[in-house]
């Protein structure tokens, strides 16, 4: 007979010698920088270019956004249905994202069909002409997917948190109402776009199985496209100077979103790294003293959360959740009780090994695969940060001390520091 | 091609070996061979409250989730209305550990009064959370309810209403899980970097005791086929009227499945679709709409589904969304469109497979099917479509008597 009551024997994760595998770093004629991971069995490709052309350099709400989602509008040679069409019919995906600092496109492929998307992709990022009806068309649906969204209650609150912390005048706390949409014309998107992409900068994260080719194809059709020069534009952040809101969105709502954020400095700080550590216990996964209480202990919510939000110049610690209307309050109370006591107890040693152990292991499983290899990298390299950053990371994982991490939660877990919001 | 090796443990226990030695990781995949259609109809999404029971502690082990946490793991489940399914990644030297959780709450749960009460709360904040507290969330109860009126995918997985959640008890709990939850009706992969001999070993070990349970024998009311379309009206408190429309398609297994799935790509799914292009872009009537089906294992349904632009009246759209179906029924699809669709398919299933975990789950959902080889087999099947199948296929499907319609109004006072 088989003993069940004992666990089987395991290999600490935290004894694991993690290594990121490292890039190739390519420089194109004009300088572009080209990053490069060549891993996977599958004949598969993704590529993004990233231009300097994020919210950041906006000096109009929406304006980076709509530049970058109307890429895929029309050139002076296709339409976008023409656009469309060719992308479609090789099976490709060409998405657009625009983020805070950095804007672009990402390309998903069978790497033969690479010769049909580099050109088109060229097209796209040198010749588009943002035809009037295509942005008219845009606001109006835009609009009345924003006014959809806007019923509900966890969007509402994701955008409001985001001002009270950085102010609504910042990138990082602005968001959009129907009148932001009126404003944008054409002239505008075309100046955006003239300064940002035409005249801008952008970077290359290339993953999957690399062809030998690539580079040189890469060469010719990215290799010859102007760079300029590209400051980050200076902004303030202007926190709100109440900390506590409770929002009516919908009379017939059931469950309140609850937001509590307080603001953290960036990844460079030297509490960055223990703040992961500090967080994971608290509420950063499954089994998170933030779970264990208000989900498995209460049943208040389907789901909490906290985290350290990703931005490139400072941060904040946020915890998200939905709570039944009648229990939101009992569920910031108990917030705030696991507050004190993580400032109050040290974390015992059993709790810190088991999540230095789920941190490890999670971490083993995200550098498995060429795109997720590349994301790690992109993360470092877009925030300046060195490879030993990632060695640091697994340092502070395994060694970071309870005592540290008490003395941490003394500095940033404070009840009184939060913003706090409930929108129902 | 994905590589697999296959044995029946003498309890009935199904299990599949993938093996992929690029990864640090394993992957071990518990499907259960139950979903909310198998729930009676006075006790619907008990199947899915009884998977969050599934971590409320088994037999011999207090909490399932801490040791694989300490183990390095990570862990999650879904509920569908065809199966259940649960999932553990952890690093692959600590393979055994996920074989000794698996194998104890397949042995017995710990059937726990406290956990039921605490997660029936849990799955009602759930059920509120995405049905209830969301603009549009309770489309699609109405839509099963109009589109079956006998087969059980007449309702939704998380459940009819919260009081069948809140009604469960826990001799109902117990009478569930010997009746599903036992070996002859389980297929288990193991993935990544595992091998076939060490599998074979650990599967004997951990699971080879428990005994085989009786294979549950699937006798499901058969939806009769629908003679005449079907309405329903809804007024709702939501910024913008909603066009919903279904169809019902083929099962999983029937032979128009491919081609069924093929040309809801074509009309939706896409920027370059037709619904996209034409009702969306060239005649402004829709904010967005989307065409697709849930590939269910029982006659499922084909849906067209989209917001309609402030203004534009449901009669005008619908008009518009006839017209283009017509068209579509009317003459068959070019050559290029079908290639489009099919290329599309080949790389979807491309980055699909770049990954162990879906790679696991998907071998273990063609065995639930009928054979895990037939994974391999979708590429040529798609391949084998014609264009005059696709014309076929839309001009059975598109008919009005096979057609379910929720006018969903957007009204401020309802």
């Amino acid at each position: 007979m088989i003993d069940r009551q004992k666990m089987p024997p395991i290999v600490d994760a935290v004894d694991y010698q993690l290594e990121l595998k490292p890039y190739a770093h390519h420089q194109l004629a004009n300088g572009v920088d080209v990053y490069m991971i060549d891993a996977g069995a599958e004949e598969v490709l993704q590529m993004e270019w990233l231009y300097k052309a994020g919210n950041c350099y906006e000096s109009q709400n929406l304006i980076a956004a709509t530049t970058n989602y109307l890429l895929r509008a029309g050139t002076t040679q296709h339409t976008a249905y023409d656009l469309d069409e060719q992308i479609d019919y090789v099976g490709a995906y060409v998405n657009r994202g625009c983020y805070n600092q950095q804007a672009g496109l990402t390309l998903h492929c069978l790497n033969k069909h690479i010769d049909v998307l580099l050109p088109l992709i060229r097209e796209v990022l040198t010749d588009s002409i943002f035809p009037a009806h295509e942005l008219l068309l845009y606001q109006q649906n835009m609009k009345q997917r924003l006014s959809v969204n806007l019923r509900k209650s966890d969007y509402v609150a994701g955008r409001l948190i985001d001002a009270y912390l950085f102010g609504e005048d910042h990138p990082y706390g602005r968001y959009s109402s129907p009148a932001s949409f009126d404003l944008l014309t054409r002239e505008a998107i075309l100046a955006f776009y003239d300064r940002y992409y035409l005249h801008g900068h952008f970077q290359l994260f290339v993953a999957g199985k690399i062809p030998a080719d690539l580079l040189k194809k890469l060469n010719r059709y990215f290799g010859d496209l102007p760079i300029h020069k590209t400051d980050l534009p200076i902004h303030t952040i202007c926190p709100s100077v109440q900390k506590k809101f409770n929002i009516q969105n919908d009379p017939a709502g059931v469950q309140g979103a609850i937001r509590i954020a307080r603001p953290f400095p960036g990844r460079h700080h030297p509490d960055f790294l223990p703040a992961l550590v500090l967080n994971t216990v608290f509420g950063g996964f499954f089994g998170s003293r933030l779970m264990n209480n208000i989900r498995e202990e209460k049943g208040y919510t389907y789901g909490i959360h906290s985290h350290l939000l990703n931005l490139q110049q400072t941060s904040a610690w946020m915890i998200s959740t939905e709570a039944g209307k009648e229990v939101c309050e009992a569920t910031i109370k108990e917030v705030y009780a696991e507050m004190n006591r993580i400032c109050n107890e040290p974390i015992s040693e059993e709790e810190l090994n088991l999540v230095r152990n789920y941190m490890m292991g999670g971490l083993l499983g995200d550098l498995d695969g060429p795109f997720q290899l590349i994301a790690r990298w992109k993360n470092l390299i877009l925030n300046d940060l060195p490879p030993a950053h990632f060695y640091r990371t697994i340092d502070t994982i395994r060694t970071v001390k309870a005592r540290q991490l008490q003395e941490l939660a003394q500095r940033y877990l404070n009840p009184s520091d939060f913003y706090e919001l409930v929108v129902v | 091609m994905i590589t697999f090796d296959r044995f029946t443990l003498s309890n009935g226990l199904r299990v599949l070996v993938h093996t992929d030695i690029s990864t640090p990781m394993a992957v071990v995949n518990v499907l259960y061979d139950v979903g909310a259609r198998d729930e009676d109809p006075d006790q619907t999404g008990f199947a899915h409250l009884f998977e969050h029971l599934m971590f409320g502690g088994s037999l011999h082990i207090p909490e399932f989730d801490q040791p694989l946490q300490l183990a390095g793991g990570e862990n999650n489940a879904y509920t569908t209305n065809d199966f259940t399914n649960y999932y553990i990644q952890l690093p692959a030297d600590n393979l055994e550990t996920a074989f000794w959780l698996e194998s104890d709450r397949m042995l017995s749960l710990a059937f726990s009064q406290k956990s039921l009460e605490i997660q029936q709360k849990v799955v009602c904040e759930e059920f509120k959370e995405h049905y209830l507290n969301k603009p549009y969330g309770d489309v699609w109860s109405h839509m099963r309810s109009l589109a079956y009126q006998v087969h059980p995918y007449r309702w939704m997985t998380i459940g009819r209403e919260l009081a069948h959640i809140e009604q469960a008890r826990l001799h109902q709990v117990k009478d569930f899980f010997f009746k599903h939850y036992t070996p002859c009706n389980v297929i288990l992969v193991v993935a990544g970097n595992v091998h076939g001999v060490q599998v074979r070993a650990l599967a004997e070990k951990w699971f080879g005791p428990i005994s085989s349970g009786i294979r549950y024998q699937r006798q499901l009311p058969v939806e009769p086929i629908q003679t005449a379309p079907r309405y329903k009206i809804i007024q709702a408190p939501v910024p913008l009227d909603h066009l919903c429309k279904t169809w019902h398609m083929t099962d999983r297994l029937g032979p128009s499945y491919h081609a069924t799935d093929l040309l809801t790509d074509m009309l939706g799914g896409s920027a370059s679709s037709r619904l996209h292009q034409q009702l969306v872009k060239e005649q402004k009537l829709f904010v967005h709409i989307d065409c697709y089906h849930f590939g269910s294992s029982d006659p499922g349904l084909v849906t067209i589904e989209g917001k309609l632009v402030e203004g534009v009246s449901m009669e005008k759209a619908e008009q518009a969304l006839n017209e283009q179906l017509n068209a579509f029924k009317r003459q068959q699809p070019s050559a290029q469109e079908l290639e489009k669709v099919k290329n599309k398919t080949e790389s979807a299933i491309a980055f699909e497979d770049m990954s162990v975990m879906s790679r696991a789950s998907s071998l273990a959902y063609y065995e639930l099917l009928g054979d895990a080889a037939w994974m391999n087999q979708e590429l040529s099947k798609y391949a084998a479509v014609t264009t005059a199948q696709v014309a076929t296929v839309s001009n059975e499907l598109f008919r009005s008597e096979n057609e379910n319609t929720l006018y969903y109004y957007a009204n401020p006072s309802a």
